[in-house]
């Protein structure tokens, strides 16, 4: 498994686990960031930037603090 | 619901960010918008009526949520308003294309059961993205109606308000029956409705969506950002000059002057109030007059420039290209104590600094609303002050202009990277969801433009007058003279400009137009002109700056502002003094 950060770009994968604590999790839950769920990382912002992902064809921006705490499976 | 008093009737509208609420709260009000507000931007909310049948009913646009679990400013304003207002009914907006994740806080507002219709806009976007809707079937699992829209064409409104009608005759029929469920049981559901009602087709991605994800990546994202800006900068001076050019000005000379100047003339022919009205005639740059030279800078120096500029930025915003350029910028703006969304103020800073010191409410903690804010009002010349640079400088030549904008730019990366040291504290990381391009609708961009033009001269233009008006008396009465005379010998020493000129600077603390009038005769030369204009633009913002920024960080961090401004003024001028002369 990655993080979020390690997947390469243009890379599919499947969540299998978010750290941290309910906060976090709630945030990323009610932008559909959950687990079981498919995402699409779309590219890095440069300078070690914000990771852009796509969820169900809806694009986000996560800080890399954040984005390190979602672990995924390459499909 | 019986036993409401009418004028407290309340619909609240409802939905995720960069649904089109706001767009669909302007069709269903008409003209009777009391706000303009800044998509993406604001906290506040916008109140407006709407007529249903006899009956006349408060209209409230919510900011976006994501859910009523509130985890920044603007979602605890939504919540709260949810729950305090006691709204008669809920319109909830919803993103036709993004079904699933928008419908976790319609299972949320179902929950309280309060009356409520979904209007399922973008409608256009999802049949061009193969979304295909088994409508009757998603009313009947809900329980309640749903409408399908396109707010910005109007499309789906009239059948909306029609809805709204029926849902107040009979309120009782339009509450839905879904149970309470915890959030893994609101996913499931929403997973199993959508796997029944909805449909995807697959198709290949257009133009559109291809440039999407080239402006974010690092190479092609850093080139679509400096052509996107040199084509900003060229549409925004363009149209000002043509506005200038070819209607204001001549406005102004062969109509209002002549013809203020005589009524001035044949009603006060001379003393106090005849110098402050008009002055000595009405030539922009030489009269100082309230009704002259006042009503010709607010009206032709300033008001052109910031009418391109607000079209322009409106097409970004309307386009999608804000966020992609907040994500680009993130990692830097995270080096000067900022993240990625303080952007957004900065560069409606250059447009006018009291919208950017009012947007800096969507920065998270005090210590992000006072880096941006400080910056914004130190390193972020408004279009005024860019008018005069431009008409000071571009006479000698484009250099001297990036001169000073170099040297502003310098303030600002020396400035935010020590406030991110000195003040305690991590700015925030960004999370956001980034909307996908879409083509401005010319309408609606035209009367957002409009709100803004609007916004700009109620808010900000007594402040001006009163600021003018100020500084004309103390000037009339000598006090703004002693004070110049008392400083001027310090700062030309450190500056090297001639007394005169520090005289202007002085007054240009609160009246820039003033010194660029002053400045102009003194045939300074440009590289005395850089430093003036340099220690014009980081010094002293506009008093319409000063108030709103007191409302927004406080009296207290306001002093501190002051104090960073005057110091960084002094030490800049110097050093660009002993560099250029």
């Amino acid at each position: 498994m990655n993080t979020l950060v390690e997947l390469k770009n243009g890379k599919t994968a499947i969540i299998r686990k978010i750290e941290g604590g309910s906060g976090l999790k709630n945030r990323l839950e009610v932008m559909n960031i959950r687990l079981g769920k498919k995402v699409k990382k779309t590219c890095s912002a440069p300078l070690r930037g914000p990771v852009v992902i796509e969820i169900e064809g809806c694009k986000m921006a996560i800080g890399r603090g954040m984005a390190s705490k979602v672990w995924v499976e390459e499909i | 619901m019986g036993g409401r008093n009418l004028k407290n009737r309340k619909i609240l509208l409802m939905g995720n960010p960069n649904v089109g609420k706001s767009v669909v709260f302007s069709r269903l009000t008409g003209v009777n918008v009391i706000q303009s507000n800044y998509p993406g931007t604001t906290v506040g909310y916008t109140r407006g009526h709407l007529n249903i049948g006899q009956s006349e009913m408060d209209l409230i646009d919510v900011p976006g949520t994501y859910s009523l679990s509130p985890s920044c400013k603007a979602e605890e304003v939504a919540r709260d308003m949810f729950f305090d207002e006691d709204p008669e009914l809920i319109i909830n907006v919803v993103d036709a294309t993004n079904l699933e994740r928008n419908l976790y806080l319609t299972l949320q507002i179902l929950e309280k059961g309060i009356p409520t219709v979904i209007v399922l806009n973008m409608w256009d976007a999802a049949k061009r993205k193969g979304v295909h809707l088994n409508l009757g079937k998603l009313q009947e699992t809900l329980g309640i109606k749903v409408v399908t829209a396109v707010a910005v064409t109007g499309e789906g409104i009239k059948e909306l308000v029609d809805i709204v009608n029926g849902i107040t005759l009979n309120p009782e029929g339009n509450v839905s029956s879904i149970p309470k469920m915890d959030d893994d049981k609101k996913w499931a559901f929403i997973g199993q409705m959508l796997s029944e009602v909805q449909k995807i087709e697959h198709r290949h991605p257009s133009i559109l969506e291809r440039l999407e994800d080239a402006s974010v990546k690092p190479v092609s994202g850093i080139i679509i950002a400096l052509i996107v800006l040199f084509i900003v900068m060229q549409v925004i001076i363009g149209l000002g000059e043509f506005l200038i050019n070819y209607i204001l000005d001549p406005l102004y000379y062969q109509f209002y002057g002549p013809f203020i100047t005589s009524a001035v003339e044949n009603s006060i022919p001379s003393g106090f109030i005849h110098d402050i009205l008009i002055g000595s005639g009405y030539e922009y740059e030489t009269s100082f007059g309230l009704l002259t030279t006042g009503i010709y800078v607010i009206f032709s120096v300033v008001l052109p420039y910031i009418l391109s500029f607000y079209l322009v930025l409106g097409f970004m915003e309307d386009f999608g290209y804000l966020p992609r350029l907040a994500v680009l910028l993130d990692s830097i703006m995270h080096k000067l104590g900022l993240h990625g969304y303080a952007t957004i103020p900065i560069i409606l800073g250059f447009g006018c600094n009291v919208p950017a010191m009012l947007s800096t409410r969507i920065l998270e903690g005090k210590r992000e609303k006072f880096i941006a804010a400080t910056l914004v009002a130190i390193s972020v010349p408004c279009m005024a002050q860019t008018a005069v640079i431009i008409g000071l400088l571009g006479q000698y030549g484009i250099q001297y202009i990036i001169m000073v904008y170099g040297t502003l730019l310098i303030v600002f990366t020396i400035l935010g990277s020590a406030l991110n040291l000195i003040l305690k504290g991590e700015s925030p990381e960004i999370f956001f969801e980034i909307p996908p391009y879409r083509i401005p609708h010319m309408k609606t961009l035209l009367k957002k433009t409009w709100m803004r033009v609007r916004g700009f001269l109620l808010e900000a233009l007594p402040f001006v007058f009163l600021g003018i008006l100020a500084i004309n008396i103390l000037y009339l009465i000598g006090v703004m003279g002693a004070i110049s005379s008392l400083l001027a010998p310090i700062m030309s020493k450190m500056l090297g400009l001639p007394n005169q000129a520090i005289d202007a600077l002085i007054m240009g603390f609160l009246r820039k137009d003033l010194a660029t009038a002053m400045l102009a005769p003194l045939e300074l030369s440009p590289n005395q002109l850089v430093v003036a204009c340099t220690v014009l633009a980081t010094s002293f913002p506009c008093i319409a700056t000063f108030i709103v920024l007191i409302k927004e960080i406080g009296i207290k961090d306001m002093l501190k502002t002051i104090f960073i401004m005057l110091s960084i003024a002094l030490i800049t001028g110097t050093i660009l003094n002993l560099i250029l002369n």
